[in-house]
C-alpha cells in the first residue's frame, strides 16, 4: 500500500544511500582490472593480469582450502548443536532457559573480539594448541546462534500434529525425528548451512585470535594488506564478493519460500523468542 | 506430548556445549581480569590492580571515550541513512522486495572486502584523491582522508548501516496501515501523521538498530587498524596489543570484561525500552 506519496526527494535520498552502499564495492571490482595498480584515476590499461597472478598464487589457494575445511566443520558443528537447541527452546522448559537462550544468541550481537578472546583463553587454559581446529571450533560455537534462529523459525511454521500422528501410529521418537521432524525442517537447515558457511568463510575477528600456523583466506588477505595493496587483493575480494552474493541469494530464496519477511537479525533483538 | 527422554536428549547436548564453550569461556575471561603478569608468567592470584589501572590511566579512559564517540557517531549516521530508506522502501517504493534484498546483501558480504574497499578509495594515491586531482579540485593528495577517525567513522557507517536498516524496516512493516489511514482521514498533515503515528510506532526498531550499530562498531578493531592510523585507535586495538606484543592478558581481559559488561547492560536497557514502546 502506498501512503503519503509525495515528491521524489525521499526516492532521491534513498538512491544516494544505495550509491553509498554499493559504490565502494563497485570501485573495488573495477580496480581489480586496473593494470598499473590500486588507485589512480581514471582506471587504465584494463587487464586480467591480476586474476592470472591470483590463480598462480599457491599461498592464497591453500588458505582457501583451509577456509573451506573450517567452514564445513563449523557448519556441521553449529547444526549439530543449534538444531537441538532450537528444539529445546521450542519444546522444553528447564531452569535457566532464559539464560541459555541469551548465551546462545550472544555471539551474534557481541563484538567478535570478545568471543575470540574468551575462546583463546579457554584454549590456552585447557592446553589446547591453536590450529585450524580451534578456528573451526570458534566459528562453530559463535554461529550456533544462526542455526538456532533459522531452525526455530522453521519450527514455528511446522504442524506438530504430524509428530503426534507419527507417535500415535507407533513410531518411536527417534523414527519420528528422522521421518517427520527433520524432513519438515529441511529448508531451514539448508538455509542455515548456507548462511553459516558464508559467514565462516568471511569471518576474521574470531579467527584472528584462534589462528595457529595455517591461515584462513581472510587472515591471509589481512597479512598481505599490511605489506601493501595490489590489485591481486581486489581480484580475490571480487571473487569473494561474487561468491557471497551467490550464496546469499540462494539462502534468501530458500528463506522466503512461503514465509513473510521476518529477518534473522531483527528477530534476535526484537522478539522474546529467537 | 514429548517424553522426558526426548526433552533431555534435545536439551543436554546444546546445554553442555554452550556451558563449556560460552559460559565457561566468559568465566575464564572474568578470572583472568583479576590476575596479573609476573616475570612474563600469568600469576593466578586475586588482585584488583588491572581495574585500578584502567580507572586511573588517562590513556585507557581517553581511548574508551574516543571509541564511544566514534561508535555514537556511526550509530547516528547509520540511523540517518537507514531510517529514510526504510521508510521509503516500506511505504512508497514500487519494487519493495528487490530494494529490501539490495540492502541486506551487503550485510552478509565480507566485512574485510568492504573495509578494504574504503582503504583503496581513501588512500593518498587512492581513487578519491586521484579523482579529485584529475578533476582539478585539489592539486596534491589530501592526506587527511585515510588514517583518521573520519576514515574509521566512514568505513564503520558503511558496514553497519544495513544492520540498522533491518530492524527499522521490520518495525515500519508492522505499523498498522489502518492507523495511518485513520490519521490521514482525521485531517492530519503528512508530517503530523509521521511524527505522531509512524515514528512512535517504529521506535522499537530504531532502538534495536541503534543497539546493533553501536555495539558492533564499539568493539571493532579491524577497521581502525586498516584505515584508522594512530589517531583512530579504538579500545579493542588496545586489547589486541595487550594480547599480542605487550603480553598483558590480565589487563586485556579486564578491559574486555568492561566492554562485555557495557554491552550486556546496553542490551538489557534497550530491550526494556523496546518493550515500553512496542505497540502490542
Amino acid at each position: 500500500m502506498n501512503v503519503q506519496r509525495r515528491g521524489g526527494w525521499l526516492a532521491a535520498y534513498s538512491a544516494l544511500v544505495f550509491a553509498f552502499l554499493y559504490l565502494p564495492i563497485a570501485v573495488l571490482i573495477l580496480y581489480s582490472f586496473n593494470g598499473p595498480g590500486v588507485g589512480g584515476f581514471p582506471p587504465r590499461d584494463l587487464t586480467l593480469h591480476w586474476y592470472r597472478v591470483l590463480f598462480e598464487d599457491e599461498a592464497i589457494w591453500s588458505s582457501v582450502l583451509n577456509s573451506v575445511m573450517v567452514a564445513l566443520v563449523a557448519v556441521v558443528l553449529a547444526l549439530l548443536i543449534g538444531t537441538p537447541a532450537a528444539l529445546a527452546l521450542d519444546r522444553t522448559n528447564f531452569p535457566g532457559k532464559a539464560l541459555f537462550r541469551r548465551l546462545v544468541l550472544l555471539p551474534l550481537i557481541l563484538p567478535g573480539i570478545i568471543t575470540g578472546l574468551s575462546l583463546l583463553m579457554l584454549c590456552v587454559f585447557s592446553g589446547f594448541e591453536l590450529s585450524l581446529v580451534t578456528i573451526a571450533l570458534g566459528h562453530g560455537t559463535a554461529l550456533i546462534a544462526v542455526a538456532t534462529t533459522e531452525v526455530f523459525a522453521g519450527l514455528q511454521k511446522f504442524d506438530r500434529r504430524q509428530e503426534e500422528a507419527s507417535l500415535d501410529l507407533g513410531a518411536n521418537y527417534w523414527q519420528t525425528f528422522w521421518r517427520i521432524t527433520l524432513p519438515n525442517l529441511k529448508l531451514s537447515i539448508i538455509g542455515a548451512a548456507l548462511l553459516i558457511f558464508t559467514l565462516s568463510m568471511d569471518e576474521i575477528a574470531v579467527s584472528f585470535f584462534l589462528v595457529g600456523r595455517e591461515n584462513t583466506l581472510p587472515l591471509e588477505i589481512w597479512s598481505r594488506l599490511r605489506r601493501g595493496m595490489t590489485p591481486e587483493i581486489n581480484a580475490v575480494s571480487t571473487i569473494i564478493f561474487l561468491f557471497s552474493l551467490f550464496t546469499i541469494i540462494i539462502w534468501y530464496r530458500i528463506r522466503t519460500r512461503g514465509q513473510a519477511q521476518e529477518m534473522l537479525a531483527a528477530s534476535i533483538i526484537q522478539g522474546e523468542n529467537p | 506430548m514429548y517424553s522426558k527422554g526426548y526433552k533431555v536428549a534435545v536439551t543436554a547436548p546444546p546445554l553442555f556445549w554452550v556451558t563449556l564453550f560460552l559460559l565457561f569461556a566468559y568465566v575464564i575471561l572474568f578470572a583472568h581480569s583479576f590476575w596479573s603478569v609476573r616475570d612474563g608468567q600469568i600469576a593466578r592470584e586475586f588482585t584488583l590492580a588491572n581495574y585500578k589501572q584502567i580507572a586511573t590511566s588517562p590513556l585507557y579512559l581517553q581511548v574508551l571515550f574516543r571509541s564511544m564517540k566514534i561508535a555514537g557517531t556511526v550509530t547516528l549516521l547509520a540511523l540517518l541513512l537507514a531510517y529514510p530508506v526504510a521508510y521509503y522502501v516500506s511505504f512508497q517504493a514500487r519494487h519493495k522486495n528487490l530494494l529490501y534484498q539490495l540492502i541486506i546483501v551487503p550485510l552478509w558480504v565480507s566485512y574485510l572486502v568492504r573495509a578494504y574497499a574504503w582503504k583503496t578509495i581513501l588512500g593518498s594515491d587512492g581513487v578519491l584523491n586521484t579523482s579529485l586531482q584529475f578533476l582539478h579540485v585539489t592539486h596534491g593528495p589530501v592526506s587527511a582522508l585515510l588514517y583518521s577517525p573520519f576514515a574509521v567513522v566512514l568505513t564503520l557507517t558503511h558496514i553497519y548501516t544495513p544492520f540498522a536498516f533491518l530492524p527499522i524496516f521490520a518495525s515500519l512493516e508492522h505499523v498498522p496501515r489502518n492507523l495511518v489511514e485513520a490519521s490521514q482521514d482525521l485531517g492530519a498533515a503528512p508530517l503530523q501523521t509521521f511524527r505522531r503515528v509512524i515514528l512512535p510506532l517504529s521506535l522499537p526498531g530504531v532502538i534495536a538498530g541503534a543497539t546493533f550499530a553501536f555495539v558492533l562498531s564499539l568493539g571493532d578493531f579491524l577497521a581502525p587498524l586498516l584505515v584508522g592510523g594512530p589517531s583512530g585507535i579504538m579500545i579493542s586495538n588496545i586489547v589486541v596489543s595487550l594480547f599480542g606484543a605487550a603480553y598483558d592478558w590480565p589487563l586485556g581481559a579486564a578491559i574486555s570484561l568492561c566492554m562485555l559488561v557495557l554491552v550486556v547492560a546496553l542490551l538489557f536497557a534497550t530491550e526494556r525500552l523496546e518493550k515500553r514502546y512496542s505497540y502490542q
